[in-house]
């Protein structure tokens, strides 16, 4: 029992305190028990008048659909976080009444890249392999490659996208179409006519690239208003990649859209492409077909106006009608194969524009026509103080497509086609198929 | 010189101070559009994306809509992939940071609800299926009620200081709503049980809700269209056994539906299906009086 007096002691003297406190504190406490009560009290009455009201409910409230439970898988799921796949399928069969090998652009140095009619007979198109996610809060970023009929891979975007700027800005960074005109944004699969109009095929070799950096701004008003800049290493027609550091080429764009009436939408734009090109390959041919020229060096600039205007009165009826008019002006020197210098005041101003329409008649069939039209203009440099012979290619396409659901297209296009120097036509029929697998994706305006 | 001053004094005043600065929302069908007036009343100025007469699958990222997302407090979608083929773009577009998915400026009505028809297995080959269940919600008023219940607290934490507002008129508009559905109950209970062919999924809640009993779909999958022999086939099966009703929204094709209707004998009722898609149907209350009377008038 001995044993027990110090731990008593100790008790006692661990408690003293507390229990001289607590003397002083009572009045306090009751008041704080009293709070509590209180506030019990309120919240019981509050779950009474609760049970109450959903007594008083009609029992078809028990179809109120509960707040769905918690999706969470037990198991890790490494692949939850994929990024969305998409995949298109595209492919056709062309039959040209002239040779597709000698087709070429009057009046105009060839740009390489995806041009002309494509060979004859059956042909793979571009399977278009696009992986999109979020990367962070902050950034999502995009993957678009193609892999083309002849075994080789090319990444037609690959880039990241800021998400999170504020006031409107929006930054992207990696190779991406340029925002140059209406139809360069457009990805192949998502074009009305089986090919680019003439004039993005010979001002671009189809369409316009940046490996660099775009920043737009969309004004904060009702009316749509965007400005847009990118810079880049300038690796894309007409510009070419230097051997320079720095920037060879830039782009200055401005669009302005809305809509008219309930039915009407419509958006027009302007733009400016900038650049250098350094020993750009592709020279203007003569009458007999020969090259003037090896390499181009100098200053190339591009103007865009482009517009585009919807009417859509039912969910199954749209006309779409849009046109871009392109100009282009180069000055500098020319060079023959070997790098001899043939003249250093080469200068050209050359022009092209198409106007298309498409017509959604029915719910799965659409019908359009386009004309293309192009001004060579007469190039001068000292050899030829009189500018060269200027041509005028031309080309009237009609095309009739079949959409079975959102992920199928059929399509058949005809085409009148006088690009060619010798000026006489060429008639080009071709069906083509796109189909789209994987994420539902979403397409630009 | 007084005047111009003046002028430019006004300009910037009203520039630096938004009378009002009510909160901006961007609602991608009429029916989000009318419940957050509903509830954000005179606090909230809501621009509505599409019309009861478009199809909310098929709705274009066109630059009017992109130039509302840039300005947008909160959008209020559907979800589900309701919205797919065009809100992303919308939004990705809108240079908006408080609107991405998953920012604060973001809300999807099928957050609040158990979606019906969630598929077990998803293959394209199956038509136009939504993984997370079928996104056409509007026309079950409890889903409105529990969505009245989710953007109550979401306009609420987009503006702290206006909770009491809120809460008041959602609250009000919860009585309202839990009152009408009682009178809409009663009313429709004669509808219980009656035949009726579809036209599309979009008509799947209002049937669950009602107690429809849908017999067939004019389209024979989700978003296909029907053949000629699907038709055929339809008008044999459905003539025996004719449908009391034939269903079909404002913004669908009349033509299948009416050819059906001609040869099964069963009148085809167009119902508004969104706010705005008959005169009737001028806000959420309504949609519910006009579609219920449409089909009583009908039957």
């Amino acid at each position: 029992m001995l044993s027990f007096r110090p731990v008593a002691a100790l008790l006692a003297l661990a408690l003293l305190p507390a229990v001289s406190g607590a003397a002083d504190d009572v009045g306090a406490l009751r008041a704080e028990l009293q709070a509590l009560k209180n506030d019990y009290g309120a919240r019981v009455d509050a779950l009474e008048a609760r049970i109450q009201q959903l007594e008083n409910q009609p029992a078809t409230t028990a179809d109120v659909p509960p707040v769905p439970e918690p999706r969470v898988a037990s198991v890790p799921n490494a692949s939850a976080f994929n990024p969305a796949i998409s995949l298109i399928l595209g492919g056709s069969y062309t039959s040209t009444s002239r040779n597709p090998e000698d087709w070429n652009i009057a009046g105009f140095p060839p740009s390489g890249g995806e041009v002309g009619p494509g060979e004859r007979s059956f042909s793979l198109g571009e399977s278009e392999l696009t992986f999109a996610a979020s990367i962070d809060p902050y950034f999502s970023g995009q993957l678009t490659a193609a892999i083309t009929g002849e075994n080789e891979i090319e990444v037609e975007e690959a880039f990241v996208r800021t998400t999170a700027l504020p006031d409107g800005f929006t930054a992207k960074l990696g190779r991406f179409f340029s925002g140059f005109g209406y139809l360069n944004e457009v990805h192949a699969h998502a074009w009305d006519f089986v090919d680019q109009p003439l004039v993005y095929q010979a001002m671009f070799g189809g369409q316009s690239r940046q490996d660099g950096v775009q920043v737009k701004w969309l004004a904060p008003t009702d009316l749509f208003v965007e400005f847009g800049a990118e810079v880049g290493n300038g690796d894309s027609y007409p510009t070419s990649r230097g051997t320079h550091n720095g920037l060879n080429a830039a782009t200055l764009f401005a669009h302005v859209g809305g809509d008219a009436g309930d039915y009407t939408s419509w958006r027009l734009g302007l733009a400016w492409l900038d650049g250098d090109a350094e020993e750009r390959e592709g020279g203007i041919a003569d009458a007999a077909g020969a090259p003037l020229f090896q390499t181009f060096t100098g200053d190339t600039n591009t103007w865009v106006v482009d517009g585009v205007l919807k009417w859509a009165p039912s969910p199954r009826r749209q006309l779409k009608l849009q046109g871009e008019y392109l100009r282009r002006e180069e000055s500098g020197d020319i060079a023959d194969g070997v790098g001899v210098l043939l003249a250093d005041d080469y200068r050209s101003t050359q022009s092209g524009w198409y106007l298309q329409s498409v017509y959604q008649f029915a719910p799965r069939w659409r019908v359009g026509a386009r004309y293309d039209s192009l001004d060579s203009g007469t190039p001068r440099y000292t050899l030829a103080p009189d500018g060269l012979l200027s041509s005028d290619p031309d080309r009237l396409s009609l095309m009739l497509d079949w959409n079975p659901s959102e992920f199928s297209r059929l399509r058949a296009q005809y085409d009148w086609d006088n690009a060619r120097d010798d000026g006489e036509s060429d008639r080009i029929l071709r069906l083509q198929y796109v189909y789209g697998i994987g994420a539902h994706g979403a397409h630009k305006y | 010189m007084k005047n111009s001053l003046r002028l430019l004094a006004l300009l910037m005043f009203t520039g630096v101070l938004p009378a009002h600065a009510a909160l901006k929302v961007l609602a991608t069908t009429p029916d989000w559009g009318a419940l957050t007036r509903e509830i954000g009343g005179e606090r909230v100025d809501v621009y509505v994306a599409t019309t009861a007469l478009q199809d909310v699958h098929r709705v274009e990222a066109k630059p009017s809509l992109v130039a509302r997302a840039r300005s947008a407090d909160l959008v209020v979608a559907t979800g589900a992939e309701l919205e797919v083929g065009w809100l992303p773009v919308l939004i990705q577009e809108s240079g908006n940071s408080r609107i991405q998915p998953g920012a604060a400026g973001y809300f999807e009505a099928a957050s609040a609800l158990k979606l019906l028809e969630v598929p077990s297995k998803l293959d394209r080959a199956m038509g136009d299926i939504h993984p997370q269940g079928n996104p056409h919600v509007q026309l079950d008023p409890h889903n409105i009620a529990a969505v009245a219940h989710a953007l109550t607290a979401k306009l609420s934490a987009l503006e702290p200081a206006q909770t009491a507002y809120y809460a008041a008129r959602g609250k009000d508009f919860d009585a309202r709503w839990a009152e009408a559905i009682k009178r809409w109950e009663t009313k429709a209970a004669p509808l219980k049980g009656e035949s009726v062919v579809i036209m599309h999924r979009d008509q799947a809640y209002l049937c669950h809700w009602l107690g429809l009993n849908e017999v067939a779909s004019i389209e024979p999958k989700p978003g296909v269209p029907p053949t000629a022999s699907y038709l055929g086939q339809l008008v044999t099966k459905l003539t025996n056994a004719p449908p009391r009703l034939i269903l079909l929204n404002a913004y669908n094709d009349a033509k299948p539906a009416n050819w059906l209707s001609a040869r099964v004998h069963a009148p085809a009722v167009v119902l508004p299906f969104s706010v705005g898609g008959s005169p009737e149907a001028k806000d959420l209350f309504g949609l519910f009086d006009d579609t219920i009377d449409k089909l009583l008038a009908a039957k």
